[in-house]
């Protein structure tokens, strides 16, 4: 007997190893490491969430009630994985190129992005696996109980509630901390995934211990056992057709739409090709999963004592033989059977409810909807985290509530019919461009309304919820109403009789509807882009060229993606075009792109609803709709190649069109440097030569001529500035300067600038927000020169920045072996038309010669950084002027 | 002699140059700094000579000019027109936007002098 104490010991062991698994599993993928943690293995493993708790334990129950029947669970993903061509491979392929974040996400993006579609399979799933949880809850708390010995009191079942409670409570944390960590659904979760494969490998051998002890140990190897099955009355068991196939049809249907099925199989797929692999992995691992089965329920039923729960035996057979251990391999199995699937599933429902529920809810309700909402990760993830709060609740509150009655174990099958009334909605959605989002609304809750009245009411047991009466006669003595004889066709196993009424009534209606009904500009736009998904894997346009700033949209992308990855995508896409900077043309293209990738944060309705809010035009224009209409492949062939060679012309256009006006506006500049460089020293001159020739004259008083000789000394001070400056840049120029590398500490470098910068316009009082901690890092470059840069960039802030408060905010940040700093006012920022100017020389802004400078300042700094090494850029889009410095923590020496 | 002048330059050391100088000569010097607005003032205080610079923050004194020389009353306004950007293609500009003469900086405060005692008809 292993001590109760013990146990509990080596259960958070175990946790403890899993945060280890996924804590390393983050750290690996974060520096980039990711081979293997996206391999075909790990994916394969990953799938085995699959095999719950009640498959660990319960199969074995299940084995010795009903004898072979149990092998359905498995047959039916067996052959869907086989026959992964047809389905798998496309479902994965829209998942990748739909941005698809959940299987909610997916049936709502197929029907032209209907929200309310995304709500109606989020209710479904969420009402479908609250009790398969509760019964993941309740496997650990009866394995837990099995060790804690015969204590039959009153306090037991207390103890076993709060067993329950602290298993949620603890999988909750441990699902927000690696389930929550970013935004993008797309952007696996490699901690979760690389922990869940270790705990695939653990229930796998856990089971097969339990097997070959069985086997080997307690009978005496195979034709013992062989021999012992020919005698028990598992042999007698006999094959019902109907309910052998009604079984593995819907455990087919619920390998693809089961929430966390969905979540490993598409959503955290890393690339097609592991399917093949799964293909036959993954049925490998399944049948090692039941080889043992039959042996352990016939060993069992023969040895232990009479009325033991055979759904316990995997743990009972090996502590009935004083095997410790093997027991707690066994326990250890379960629990990760029962865990894994609980945080995956938490994963994929708290998704769902924040992309679907919460987000369109805060769209709805914010006034000014997407437009200057600033950071919403915060609000999504909070979100997140709610509901992953929130889906643990209502299991541990069904598993409270329902008292773990037996009627919990017949659940997994009620679950599984839930969630298999997506399948005509997804099915449909992949093979027939005619489903429509009406149609599939009107299927879905058809058969989740029958589902819930024949299935999932009337499994809380008699007299519970439907009393007896209602279950005899039917509500109101309608004798055709009776929930588990409809249409008073009766005799049929409740189980198929409710898989058969909703799925075809669903079916009948999805398709009919569908029929009926006429898919919108943006479903058959969808629709092609799923049907046809192999076909042309292109961009759906949806957009019109809108008269959207790419300025605004960066700043809407940034409050969901984050500042770097939205800044990152933002400067890809220009540079697809052929230009420099942050901002793209907003191309409809560039639109559609824009919406993928918001779609893999927060869905395809809120991210298609939140462009629409700045696309002008967003309806479906008519040449879109006859590109949808022109069927004829060859056509579409000659076209599409077409359009890839316009593409790479209208690019190499773009490019030129944008080097020759840079090249023009360089031209008016180089005319305008001369009259410049002629203006700047004739306007101290004048003053120079004016105020001598006052003084040459004599007769002035004392005070006016020490004045009048201070405007003298000052501008030649000017003058000589001017000269310098001119001389530096030349020197920058042409690369002859001296560097003095040294090595400093950035915060350091910092205070110096702005206490030199402090002097100009001295009169401001300026609010500098700094991040002290961040600034601490040594730097290896010509500090003097760094400094300059910082000096110029403060003082600019301080003569430009035209707000009533005026802010400076100095943002430091590693990344890679880069150093980028950054300098935020809180201004009105330079406008999008010359920011791509500011940096030449003489581009002073305004006209204002009372800003002291000649305009050289900043054409300094970008020869000064390039001669760094680094860059010197403006970031559009802050909410005020910016300008990020990035250079190289070590200067590289360049090849002489 | 009260002859007023009214100088539009937004350099302010060069503004109290030339204040200095003709305030010395018995003028009264009035001055404004900003293009935009110039129009205006030149209007509420009708001068007897006008000194106007060419680069000015908000409008060019070229374009100040032309509205000038559009306005019946103001079309006989003397002007002098400062510019600093020494190039031939200067002049020519003021002489076409209808400036009377044209002085390019720096300038010897003795010739500021005499061109506005000239234009002033003295």
């Amino acid at each position: 007997m292993v001590p109760f104490n013990l146990l509990v010991a080596s259960c958070l062991l175990y946790v403890i190893l899993l945060f280890l698994v996924a804590f390393w599993a983050e750290r690996q993928a974060q520096r980039g490491r990711v081979k293997w943690l996206r391999s075909p293995l790990v994916y394969t493993l990953s799938l085995s969430i699959y095999c719950t708790a009640w498959t660990f334990y319960g199969a074995v129950g299940y084995a010795a009630r009903s004898g072979l029947e149990f092998v359905t669970i498995y047959l039916g993903p067996t052959l869907v994985l086989i026959g992964w061509w047809w389905v798998l491979r496309k479902l994965v392929r829209i998942g990748r190129t739909q941005r698809v974040t959940s299987i909610a996400d997916l049936i709502s993006s197929r029907f032209g992005k209907s929200n309310l579609l995304g709500v109606i399979v989020t209710l479904i799933c969420v009402v479908a696996a609250t009790p398969y949880i509760a019964l993941q809850l309740q496997s650990v708390t009866l394995s837990f109980n099995v060790f804690a010995g015969p204590v039959p009191e009153g306090w037991a079942m207390r103890d076993s509630n709060s067993t329950a409670f602290w298993v949620a409570a603890g999988l909750t944390l441990f699902t927000i901390l690696f389930g929550t960590r970013n935004l993008d659904a797309n952007e696996r979760h490699n901690g979760v995934v690389t922990a869940i494969a270790l705990e695939a490998v653990v229930k796998l051998v856990a089971l097969l211990a339990v097997g070959v002890f069985t086997v080997w140990i307690v009978a005496s190897g195979p034709a013992d056992i062989l021999s012992r099955i020919e005698a028990s009355e598992i042999s007698d068991w006999q094959m019902q057709p109907g309910r052998w196939a009604g079984l593995t049809f819907l455990a087919g249907a619920a390998i693809l739409t089961l929430p966390r099925m969905f979540q490993v199989m598409v959503v955290e797929n890393a690339d097609e090709r592991h399917m093949a692999t799964a293909s036959w992995a993954f049925p490998l691992y399944l049948f090692a999963m039941s080889l043992f089965v039959v042996p352990i329920a016939v060993v069992g039923l023969a040895v232990l004592p009479e009325g033991s729960n055979p759904d316990l035996f995997v743990l009972t057979l090996p502590l009935a033989f004083d095997q410790g251990g093997l027991a707690m391999l066994a326990f250890l199995g379960g629990f990760s059977s029962a865990t894994s699937m609980v945080i995956v599933e938490a994963i994929a429902l708290a998704t769902m409810v924040s992309n679907h529920i919460v987000m369109p809810l805060w769209l709805r309700f914010r006034t000014g909807g997407a437009r200057g909402a600033g950071d919403v990760r915060g609000l999504v993830l909070n979100a997140r985290r709610l509901s992953i709060a929130g889906v643990l609740a209502l299991g541990y509150g069904y598993f409270a509530l329902s008292g773990g009655s037996s009627a919990l174990a017949a659940i997994g099958l009620i679950s599984f019919v839930g969630v298999a009334q997506i399948l005509p909605a997804m099915l449909g959605g992949l093979f027939w461009r005619g489903a429509t989002r009406v149609g599939a609304a009107a299927g879905l809750l058809t058969g989740f309304a029958i589902w819930l009245y024949v299935l999932f009411l009337p499994s809380f047991g008699a007299g519970e919820l439907f009393g007896a009466e209602l279950m005899l006669q039917g509500p109101l003595g309608i004798g055709w109403l009776r929930p588990q004889a409809l249409f008073g066709i009766t005799g049929i196993d409740p189980l198929l009789h409710a898989l058969f009424w909703s799925l075809s009534l669903n079916t009948a209606l999805f398709c009919g509807v569908s029929l009926l009904t006429f898919p919108g500009p943006m479903e058959r736009l969808q629709g092609v882009a799923f049907v046809n998904v192999f076909d042309h894997s292109g961009p759906t346009r949806g957009w019109s060229r809108g008269g959207a700033e790419a300025e605004d949209l960066l700043a809407m992308a940034q409050g969901i993606l984050g500042a770097d990855e939205a800044q990152g995508f933002f400067q890809a896409q220009a540079a697809a075009q052929g230009k420099a900077g942050f901002l793209p043309d907003t191309t409809p293209e560039f639109f559609a792109a824009l919406e993928r990738r918001l779609a893999g944060s927060v869905g395809a309705a809120t991210a298609h609803a939140m462009i629409a809010q700045f696309a002008a035009g967003a309806a479906v224009s008519v040449q879109d709709l006859m590109a949808v209409a022109n069927e004829a492949q060859q056509i579409m062939e000659y076209s599409s190649q077409l359009e890839a060679k316009s593409e790479e012309l209208a690019r190499t256009a773009r490019a030129l069109s944008e080097a020759n006006e840079k090249l023009q506006a360089l031209s008016v500049q180089k005319d305008a440097f001369l009259s410049q460089i002629s203006h700047e020293l004739r306007t101290p001159m004048t003053s120079i030569r004016a105020f001598s020739e006052i003084l040459m004259e004599g007769g002035l008083e004392g005070p006016d001529q020490a004045r009048y000789a201070e405007i003298i000394h000052d501008e030649t001070i000017r003058l000589t500035r001017l000269l310098d400056d001119l001389l530096d840049l030349s020197v920058l120029e042409n690369g002859r300067v001296q560097l003095n590398v040294q090595v400093a500490n950035l915060h350091d470098l910092i205070d110096r600038a702005l206490q030199a910068a402090g002097q100009t316009r001295v009169e401001r009082r300026f609010v500098i927000h700094r991040d002290l901690p961040a600034e601490h890092m040594p730097i290896f470059t010509d500090t003097d020169r760094l400094v300059q840069v910082f000096i110029n960039l403060i003082s600019n802030a301080r003569k430009y920045c035209d707000a009533a408060r005026p802010e400076l905010t100095i943002k430091v940040r590693r990344r890679g072996g880069q150093i980028e700093v950054d300098f935020i006012d809180n201004g009105s920022g330079i406008p999008a038309g010359s920011q791509s100017l500011v940096f030449e020389k003489f581009a002073r802004l305004t006209d204002t010669t009372r800003a002291g400078g000649a305009g050289l300042g900043l054409a300094i700094c970008r020869e000064i950084m390039a001669n760094l090494g680094g860059t010197i850029t403006y970031v559009p889009g802050q909410g005020g002027a910016a300008f990020r410095v990035a250079l190289p923590a070590r200067r590289q020496r360049e090849a002489a | 002699m009260d002859k007023r002048v009214l100088l539009i330059e937004d350099e302010p050391n060069i503004i109290e140059a030339i204040r200095f100088i003709l305030a010395r000569d018995g003028w009264a010097v009035a001055t404004h700094s900003d293009g935009e607005t110039a129009l205006t003032a030149i209007r509420a205080s009708v001068p007897d000579v006008l000194v106007l610079d060419v680069m000015l923050p908000g409008r060019s004194g070229f374009d100040i000019l032309a509205d000038l020389r559009a306005d019946p009353g103001l079309q006989a306004l003397p002007v002098l027109m400062l510019t600093a950007k020494g190039q031939g293609g200067a002049r020519g500009a003021a002489e076409q936007a209808g400036a009377d003469r044209f002085l390019t900086k720096p300038f010897a405060n003795a010739e500021v002098l005499a061109t506005v005692r000239e234009l002033a008809g003295l």
